[in-house]
């Protein structure tokens, strides 16, 4: 599904090198984990795959199912099935969250030379979806973001990606933030979403979200740099030892 | 809360990126209708102002008023104060009158109107016909009908639904008509808002107005649908000289829509427009403008120079004035629509979005003039500049001393994209009495970059992305409007914005 190859990233305004030759190989229908310190490279990881400047990728590749992704735009990236839950979500003052949803599921199918959905069936299946996420109608009403609770801006991005129907979904930290409750929420909107071909890349810190949503594969990320990979047990050693160990390793 | 509500906003909005996107190119009616025009000889002079009121068929006392407008415009300069620039204009080198051939006999209704201007209206997506509405709005089972009064050049082509506004005792005809049909009202009402004097543009409408919409609401009358004038300037080389008047009698209400188109000309054109509005107790005008100009090209090349004197005057108690106004277009604007909270209790509300993009300039805003007590008014401007625009917000609120417990709340809000343009804010405050407040709020952002990457990363192409967040900024305002003119709006600030990022 995704294919990243010694990726180094530097910043574009500075001659700061963040990623620093990052290889990631995602099957179909597999969920991997990542996790690592703060300020490891992981976010940044997931800005470049899904197109956002200020980055420079000074060497290396991605490809999402073959293609070369990393010198399209975000939106065609969008349109080929990349979708990123952002670790922040922006809030868009005077935008309804519902016009919003729907301006970018057109957008993408319109990218994709599909029919656009018509109002009413958007409509039936935004409802759904919200009501899985138990996320209410005002919420759909108001302006996106402005104004959501932590939480509520994580079920948002939750949300969006159910309607977006992604085939690659890279997930940042949305579990930080959540009460427990809403953390069953999201972790089984995710997994309505799993199935033999959507990929799944989930960044966080902590066991618990993986207690939900299980990993095939681990991820250690340090310095710009995988330093480890494993099973679901990896992610439990982490949370039992943290990094000081696996850091030393490589060292 | 009601889904079916989100429903109806929601289609708005998504329908809106649709019909951007269907448009190409940057100015949408630049194209010119061939007809053959009859022309007034090029310049003004006393002689030019005799024949355009011969030409109206006009009353003696109506030629002596224009005949004063004139004398006393020779004696004025022009005003310099605003934060425009352009080259002087030759007043002598435009035409003040410009009419179809086919106008010189008035037709007696739509039916003899001359294909080509019906067309004309067609392809500007105004219907001349009783039944339709506004382009591509589908009409809830016998509401929201718009009767519409559509000016091309110096003349008016024609009006739809008079007799049934008739009816209801709505007077809706030109003004040429009105000064012919109604004299009682428009000798006692012309010029009592805005005086011949008050400025030079005003002064030089006075002389030269060619012709315009006229209203006049009876008391207790809620008008039963809503009325519109559009305007259309064709002709080259000449300048349009509108005069609106509209009468809100005791206790009645009207909701006005105006739009405005030009052909795309690399000559710029003279538009001074003069709008009077006359609200008697409990009298409610809500007036939209949707100006669409051409604005000249990216160059700063051609486009209407838009000088417009635009006042309200809240006559009577708790009378209540709403100006909404979405100027995207024009070379220049220099505009103010003002009220005059004469009434105690009376109320005035200006709603704006003013775009300037590529070489365009507007240096506009409003006043809020509170004369009687308890007087109450609301400003809310949104400020668009990009390109190399420059963006003026200039507004004035004065409290005077008989206006006790008055208020005012300004708010006024500047947004850039790119760096090569400008927003200025130029609040004037005056307040002589000491139980009044007037609060101002001003702000000033750029186009968030890590907004336009989230739209993006959902799939919006980059102007689609400004487009939401622009209409997003903008909000408040489109609220204001009707709602067919709000889908035309957001359409038009995503279409005037084209080419501004990237
Ligand atoms: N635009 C930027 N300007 C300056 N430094 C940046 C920028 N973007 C990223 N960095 C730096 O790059 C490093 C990696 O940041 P990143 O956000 O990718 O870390 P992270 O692994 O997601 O951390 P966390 O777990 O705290 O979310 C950090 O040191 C950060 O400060
Ligand atoms: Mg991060």
């Amino acid at each position: 599904m995704l294919n990243i190859k010694n990726l180094h990233v530097k910043l574009e305004e500075e001659d700061k090198q963040i990623l620093k030759g990052v290889n990631l190989f995602l099957e179909p229908g597999k969920v991997h984990a990542i996790m690592g310190p703060n300020g490891s490279g992981k976010s940044t990881l997931s800005y470049v795959l899904s197109g956002k400047g200020g980055y420079e990728v000074t060497d290396g590749s991605a490809q999402l199912e073959g293609v070369d992704i990393l010198d399209m735009e975000a939106e065609e990236r969008a349109a080929a099935g990349l979708f990123l839950a952002f670790q922040y979500p922006v809030e868009i003052p005077g935008v309804g969250n519902m016009t919003f949803l729907r301006t970018a599921v057109n957008a993408q199918r319109k990218l994709r030379g599909e029919e656009e959905m018509s109002a009413g069936e958007f409509l039936k299946v935004v409802r759904a979806k919200a009501k899985d996420l138990k996320i209410d109608a005002d919420m759909l009403k108001r302006p996106v973001n402005v104004g959501f609770s932590g939480g509520e801006k994580k079920r948002n991005e939750i949300l969006q990606m159910a309607m977006l129907e992604p085939k690659m979904c890279i997930l940042d930290e949305t579990d930080s933030g959540l009460d427990v409750d809403a953390m069953k929420l999201v972790a089984q909107g995710v997994n309505a979403l799993r199935d033999d071909k959507r990929t799944f890349l989930v960044i966080t810190h902590y066991q618990r979200l993986l207690d939900h949503i299980k990993p095939d594969v681990v991820h250690i990320m340090a310095n710009g740099r995988i330093i480890k990979t494993g099973g679901p047990e990896l992610a439990l050693e982490v949370e039992n030892n943290g990094y000081a160990d696996l850091l030393e390793e490589v060292a | 809360m009601a889904m079916d509500d989100i429903q109806v906003k929601d289609g708005v909005d998504a329908e809106t990126v649709e019909a951007v996107k269907a448009l190409s190119g940057t100015y949408k009616y630049g194209w010119n209708t061939e007809i053959e025009m009859e022309y007034a000889p090029k310049g003004l002079s006393e002689d030019i102002v005799r024949l355009i009121s011969s030409k109206n068929d006009e009353p003696e006392w109506m030629l002596d008023w224009r005949l004063a407008a004139y004398r006393r415009w020779l004696e004025l300069i022009e005003p310099d104060w605003a934060m425009v620039d352009y080259p002087t204009i030759d007043f002598q080198d435009q035409y003040y009158y410009a009419r179809p051939k086919s106008m010189e006999e008035k037709p007696k209704s739509l039916d003899e109107v001359d294909p080509k201007l019906l067309e004309t209206y067609k392809k500007l997506g105004i219907p001349l016909k009783e039944q339709a509405l506004l382009a591509g709005v589908e009409a809830p089972e016998g509401e929201r009908r718009v009767a519409v009064d559509a000016v091309f050049d110096s003349v008016s082509v024609g009006t739809t639904f008079k007799a049934e506004l008739r009816k209801a005792g709505v007077i809706f005809c030109s003004i040429s008509e009105a000064i012919r049909e109604h004299p009682e009202l428009v000798r006692k009402y012309l010029g009592s808002v805005v005086p011949v004097s008050d400025n030079y543009y005003a002064t030089l409408n006075s002389a030269v107005f060619s012709d315009g919409s006229f209203v006049y609401i009876p008391p207790g009358v809620r008008c039963p649908m809503e009325l519109s004038t559009y305007f259309r300037i064709n002709a080259e080389n000449t300048g349009q000289f509108e005069r609106t008047l509209i009468i809100a009698d005791k206790d009645s209400y009207v909701s006005y829509l105006e739009g405005c188109t030009a052909p795309q000309r690399d000559v710029a054109q003279l538009h001074a427009a003069v709008v009077e509005l006359v609200l008697l107790d409990d009298a409610e005008i809500k007036y939209s403008t949707v100006q669409n100009w051409f604005p000249g090209d990216e160059n700063g090349k051609g486009g209407i120079y838009n000088f417009v004197t635009k006042r309200a005057d809240c006559r009577g108690d708790r009378s209540k004035v709403m100006w909404t106004q979405v100027e995207t277009g024009s070379a220049v604007t220099w505009k103010y629509p003002s009220c005059v909270l004469r009434g105690d209790d009376s109320q005035g509300e200006f709603y704006s979005i003013a775009i300037a993009n590529n070489m365009q300039q507007a240096d506009t805003g409003t006043k809020m003039v509170h004369l009687g007590k308890n007087t109450k008014s609301r400003i809310v401007s949104k400020g668009i500049s990009a390109g190399k625009a420059q963006n003026t917000y200039r507004g004035l609120v004065s409290m005077h001393p008989k206006a006790k417990n008055s208020r005012n709340y300004t708010q006024c809000d500047s947004l850039l994209i790119g760096d090569k343009c400008g927003a200025h804010t130029v609040p004037y405050i005056e307040v002589k009495n000491n139980s009044s407040r007037v609060e101002h709020e001003a702000t000033t952002s750029k186009v968030d970059d890590d907004q336009l990457f989230y739209c993006r990363s959902r799939g919006m192409d980059e102007e689609e992305a400004v487009a939401l967040v622009v209409n997003g900024f903008c909000k408040e305002v489109l609220q204001a409007l009707p709602m067919e003119f709000a889908m035309e709006a957001q359409a038009l600030v995503a279409i005037s914005l084209e080419g501004s990022v990237g």
